[in-house]
């Protein structure tokens, strides 16, 4: 089994909120990656189970989307908008500097993505799915490394509360 | 060029009057019972169901704030009599580049939304609501959830609402990283735990969308103005705005501007009062004249920082029938003249490669292909016959896109979106582009052109 009791239940809970149980499929995936750290495939098959669809149909709706990995990402999922607003107030500078920094770092995955609604206070990122704005390359990595160190709590990787 | 409004506009505060006057908790029960909430909803359950729909929504004018701006009432009415179950989705997946206003919406003020849905739902007889709400807003997640919670607790959600004998349920359906899913039939694609690819219309979402069930979706911002409409009367919100473009609507301004952020203010102010008020984007903070903006959200055309674009009022039907562009999400993005439009215009194009969900090949390839052609010439790579090229793939997403309405060979509007950097590139700044392309890659050996 992949998720331990206090999620099953929770999981079980989720299935019953829809008509049909196979809507169920983003909310588990979210709920197991905040668990294990990335959506594993014994997760997977497991959420193929609650739902009543094949394995396969769960990775052909997983693979689509690009929230959830695959594969082990680390502790901390960094992401650094360089959309059209980040674009010219320096979100590529931001990004640039993170990956450098943290490239040889397990626990921090730095991840360019799109816009993430913050454009009125561009430059953005998100850790874990929490908002930081205003940045620049240097305060970006402080607050990465606040979070390291414990001084920030940081949400799951899914962007949930444990 | 433009240098200060003449007369400084405001705001118009209706939808975002209780999170700017209660910013410490506009978003907990406690705050949003003390501001007002519910008291429309409690109005709404003691008037006939249907009329607030035929009547009030109808009698307001209020069209879609997520982009298209289709009329609500309109959507509302196709619902085939009499078919139950049928559904209501809010469509929270705000992934429009520049567009934050419904981030704000869910995270401060989740209550006007949920009072919103349930005023809606009750009008079209509806009793399972959902939202599907962006991935990435997790923080906007934990307060719409504590807020339902809450809701419920209130007996403003259950069974046998206030004693009405109305009953309705909201589940929170949370996205994982697709723009396509701001698309309505993708975004159902999704809430039934497919990949998020957009279906063929017809049959259109209110005769078979959800489970194939009779299915409304509407903008959170469209549902968050509802308890307004209720509150004043239909005819009363439609004094408000200008011709077709009734009420007010939240602009999200951001790039070169002094003040950027959400503004809510009363359709029919320009561009330039918008981008110069002092009270609202303040002019660029360089003091450098606008050189273009992106009016309505990324798939929108572009406008330029003429007289004659930044006069122009926002009219929903004005600007797309003068200029081919829209309002659509209500981002307006400001560049000024230190911008290299081709930088942008490939920024998009990348964008727009990336979400493309690659059920119809013209998007699936053409985005791509116009990608590495920006890139190569926003890098300096350009080629002489670049430009043609740009448009020869623009064509065959979208025929005609520069005499608008154009057509598209795409299922969803994602495709034509894609074109539009190149299409505003064409009409302004065709020139520059040349001249990229002209001193072009003349120094670097054949073997080493980029192209990605």
């Amino acid at each position: 089994m992949t998720f331990n009791p206090t999620n099953l239940a929770r999981a079980l809970e989720i299935v019953a909120q829809y008509p049909r149980p196979k809507s169920a499929i983003l909310p588990l995936a979210h709920l197991a990656q905040d668990q294990d750290g990335w959506l594993t495939p014994e997760a997977m098959r497991e959420i193929a189970e609650l739902v009543d669809v094949t394995p396969a149909e769960v990775l052909g709706t997983c693979s689509f989307y690009t929230m959830f990995k695959r594969t082990p990402c680390g502790t901390y999922v960094v992401s650094v908008c360089t959309n059209v607003t980040c674009l010219v107030l320096g979100g590529p500078e931001i990004l640039e500097h993170l990956e450098d920094r943290y490239a040889d770092d397990p626990d921090v995955h730095v991840e360019e993505v799109e816009c993430l609604a913050a454009c009125g206070n561009a430059p953005s990122m998100q850790v874990n799915y929490e908002f930081h704005e205003h940045l620049n390359p240097d305060l970006a990595a402080a607050i990465v490394d606040d979070y390291k160190s414990g001084e920030l709590t940081a949400r799951g990787v899914s962007g949930g509360r444990q | 060029m433009s240098d200060a409004t003449t007369t400084p506009v405001g705001e118009t505060r209706f939808v975002t009057a209780r999170l700017r006057e209660r910013p410490d908790d506009s978003w907990t029960i406690e705050g949003a019972l003390a501001s007002g909430a519910y008291n429309a909803f409690r109005q709404a359950l003691t008037m006939d169901a249907e009329s607030i729909g035929k009547e009030q929504v109808a009698a307001s004018g209020l069209r879609g704030r997520g982009g298209a701006g289709f009329p609500t009432a309109t959507k509302w009415s196709f619902l085939p009599p009499d078919l139950a179950p049928r559904y209501l989705v809010a469509n929270g997946d705000e992934g429009e580049p520049s567009t934050f206003k419904d981030r704000m919406l869910v995270e401060r003020d989740p209550h006007q939304l949920v009072e919103g849905i349930a005023i809606a739902a009750y009008s079209i007889g509806c009793h399972q609501a959902f939202v599907y709400l962006r991935g990435e807003f997790a923080l906007g997640y934990e307060r719409l959830m504590q807020a339902i919670k809450d809701a419920h607790a209130r007996g403003f959600l259950g069974q046998n609402i206030q004693g009405s004998g109305f009953d309705l349920e909201i589940a929170v359906h949370r996205g994982a990283g697709a723009y396509i899913c701001g698309e309505e039939t993708a975004l159902l694609e999704s809430l039934e735990g497919e990949r998020g690819m957009p279906r063929i219309r017809p049959p259109f979402p209110a005769i078979a969308g959800l489970y194939a069930k009779p299915t409304v979706i509407n903008n959170v911002e469209t549902l968050s103005t509802l308890p307004h409409i209720v509150t004043m009367g239909g005819a009363k919100y439609a004094e408000l705005g200008v011709n077709k473009s009734t009420g007010t609507r939240i602009f999200s301004l951001s790039g070169h501007v002094k003040r950027p952020g959400n503004y809510e203010v009363e359709l029919g102010i320009t561009f330039r009062d918008l981008i110069f008020s002092p009270e609202l984007g303040g002019g660029t903070p360089s003091g450098r004249p606008v050189k273009f903006f992106i009016p309505g959200g990324a798939s929108s055309q572009w406008l330029t920082g003429s007289d004659e674009h930044l006069d122009a009022p926002l009219d929903m039907d004005f600007v797309q029938q003068t200029f081919g562009v829209m309002l659509g999400s209500g981002a307006v993005m400001v560049y000024d003249d230190t911008v290299n439009p081709v930088l942008v215009a490939w920024r998009l194009a990348k964008f727009f490669a990336h979400e493309s969900c690659g059920k119809c090949t013209p998007c699936r390839e053409g985005a791509g292909w116009i990608e590495k052609v920006l890139y190569r010439i926003s890098h300096g790579q350009g080629r002489p016959g670049d430009l043609d090229l740009l448009f020869s793939v623009g064509n065959s997403i979208s025929p005609g896109v520069l005499n608008a309405p154009f057509t598209q060979t795409t299922i969803c509007p994602l495709g034509p979106s894609a074109v539009s950097g190149v299409a505003s590139l064409h009409k302004y700044f065709r020139d520059e582009v040349v001249e990229m392309c002209r001193r072009g890659p003349r120094t670097i050996p054949v073997s080493a052109e980029v192209t990605r």
